[in-house]
């Protein structure tokens, strides 16, 4: 599907918000066109962007304080009485510290309440390793009934949010803090379940998921000034991925790289590499959290250091092109 | 239903559960017997007298609700709606067998007529509470109740406390939750394991209307909850003091029944006791 880009993305006066920012706007709009939507949060209201809701719908707008168990199984007894249920906290306190709750009243019992993750990744920053959630993915993904997502800039989280509101299913949806450059436009498409094609190539194929998408967007950049040409994957769904786009993709290039802000052990690349180990195997690098936890630390610095910057991909993806110049695709 | 049961009627009804439950544990060869049977005449009061409901129509939009915390108790629940006509009680047979809509704890997409999905403790009180939330506050549906029941040894659980200041900070005054409070766990009493007094002034200090009363005293079970319902700004406890395992004398107030369900000799006694029993379970046997 033609999915337009925003054509500034690459310079430096690329625009540049929050992805929860998204949601914010998102959420305010789903509860103008749904009154069973309402909104529950644990003591974070502005950091979750979930204020300008509070304000528009205060009756609808429920504060749970910093009780993050109480918050996913409230939500699931609103379910049960028609509500459409949105909650947010910090990911690392919901789905971090809550997560049985959700497998139990929520997945299990298959109710249509929005899990919002925010600050994941460790872009967060300054606050280190305690609030840098990264097994995120890994612990939603392996939930049943579960649809989880990981928006690439501010206006498709606004999108996924109303996306969400409307499905029916447990979904999870994770956010970071920091701005991050827009690539889509109004104009994009989303819709739950699918990937994106940003750009074509046929010598690799980089898949983004959340805030890497314009990481693996630059990392494309810089290496068809190499004359590498790859073929750019924008998955914002992790669950249920789009099997179809992505395998598409990776039998025309026969490599694959996934990038990710999380750990990519049971994440992201996890479900590329069970995805490809099922139906295409495929020489496939993994870009991500490497078993290890984050520090703090600048949000930039950071990125870099943990080789998630558009720059560091493009070195990882030549090197790895260079380690497997052949390959036998298939079984 | 056409008019209500008498009490001696409802007693009687609640021997039959416990009969029903003694039968379904020793079919399904595992299983919970203390919580079931002590939980015998709340739940029998609630489901035949104190909730307005329809077995016919489940979702039916103005009825109560009623949500189990304490999962592990579901035979009980499972044989008071099998009386009350929600489904054949020949299915009963089926508890925790594959294939049955009758899990071994209760899963709310598998059979009509449950609200909830509970086993792991301490989470059904917060779903309750949600539901209630929504009837006082986004539904205006004064004339709707929440009903619910916990374990006390669940009360070990953060996510009940949690949930018990929430419904007092909102005033949930829709929501009435019993506490069976039959003092033990699997490893032992509740003084052992993790003791719980001053249990009704922790209640009352989160801002909830509390009673106790004797849990197989049918017509206190019913005073309680019409008490419960008069309250209107605050949720509401009742501590249902309760013999574990009641009605089946070797089962009573041994936690070792905590988990276990009876072997086939074990049930015919049990079925036995219950018999002569018959209308005999009433007030003033809990000194």
């Amino acid at each position: 599907m033609y999915f337009p880009l925003d054509p500034n993305v690459y310079g430096d006066d690329a625009k540049k918000e929050p992805i929860r920012a998204g949601f914010g706007r998102g959420l305010k709009v789903a509860g103008e066109a749904n009154q069973n939507i309402v909104a529950l949060c644990a003591d974070l209201t502005d950091s979750t962007k979930m204020s300008d809701f509070k304000a528009a719908f205060p009756d609808r707008f429920i504060e749970m304080g910093v009780a993050e168990q109480n918050l996913v199984t409230v939500a699931s007894g609103l379910a049960r009485a028609g509500k459409i249920p949105f909650t947010s906290s910090y990911a690392a306190f919901s789905p971090g510290r809550n997560w049985e709750q959700i497998r139990t009243t929520i997945a299990l019992n298959d109710q249509p309440v929005k899990i919002i993750g925010s600050h994941a990744g460790v872009s967060v920053g300054p606050d280190g390793a305690t609030h840098q959630m990264l097994e995120d993915i890994a612990l939603m993904r392996a939930l049943p009934n579960m649809i989880v997502i990981a928006p690439g800039d501010s206006l498709e989280a606004e999108r996924a949010t109303l996306a969400i509101a409307e499905n029916g299913k447990p979904s999870y949806m994770r956010l970071a803090r920091e701005k991050t450059a827009i690539f889509s436009t109004d104009e994009s498409p989303f819709e739950v379940g699918k990937a994106y094609v940003l750009k074509e190539g046929h010598d690799i194929t980089l898949l983004g998921t959340g805030t890497m998408t314009v990481q693996v967007l630059m990392a494309a950049k810089l290496l068809e000034e190499k004359g590498i040409h790859a073929e750019v994957v924008h998955v914002p769904t992790v669950k249920p991925l789009d099997n179809e786009t992505i395998i598409a993709s990776i039998r025309k290039t026969g490599r694959a790289l996934t990038a990710e802000e999380a750990q990519m052990n049971g994440g992201f690349g996890g479900a590329v590499a069970e995805l490809l180990g099922d139906k295409l195997p495929t020489p496939l690098k993994r870009v991500g959290m490497k078993d290890r936890f984050g520090e703090s630390g600048d949000p930039d610095e950071l990125i870099a250091h943990f080789g998630l910057d558009g720059p560091s991909i493009a070195r990882t993806a030549e090197a790895f092109i260079n380690e497997v110049p052949r390959y036998h695709q298939g079984f | 239903m056409s008019g209500k049961l008498t009490i001696t009627q409802l007693e009687q009804k609640a021997n039959d559960v416990r009969k029903d439950i003694i039968q379904m544990l020793v079919e399904a060869k595992s299983g919970h017997s203390a919580g079931p049977l002590d939980l015998a005449d709340v739940v029998t009061a609630l489901y035949f007298d104190v909730m307005n409901i329809d077995p016919k129509r489940p979702e039916w939009p103005e009825r109560d609700v009623f949500f189990l915390s304490n999962g592990h108790t579901v035979p009980v629940q499972y044989a008071a709606m099998a009386e009350r006509g929600y489904f054949p009680v020949e299915e009963l047979q089926t508890l925790r067998k594959f294939g049955s809509r009758l899990q071994g704890h209760p899963e709310r997409t598998k059979l009509p007529g449950l609200e909830n999905t509970s086993g792991p403790l301490g989470s059904g009180l917060s779903q309750a509470a949600g539901y209630a939330y929504s009837l006082q506050y986004l539904d205006n549906a004064k004339h709707r109740w929440v009903y619910a029941i916990t374990g006390d040894g669940e009360l070990d659980e953060g996510n009940i406390w949690e949930a018990a200041m929430f419904a007092g900070k909102y005033k949930l005054s829709q929501l009435i939750v019993f506490i069976d409070r039959n003092n033990i766990q699997i490893d032992g009493t509740t003084d052992d394991i993790m003791p719980l007094e001053d249990l009704r002034g922790k209640w009352e200090s989160f801002g909830w209307h509390v009673q106790e009363i004797d849990g197989h005293n049918i017509e206190s079970v019913i005073d309680a909850a019409s008490m419960a319902r008069a309250i209107s700004n605050k949720p509401s406890i009742i501590i249902t003091h309760t013999i574990p395992g009641k009605g089946v004398d070797f089962m009573e107030y041994d936690y070792h029944w905590h988990g276990a369900p009876p072997n086939s000799e074990q049930a015919k006694e049990a079925l036995a006791k219950l018999r002569t029993l018959d209308g005999q379970i009433t007030s003033g046997d809990i000194e």
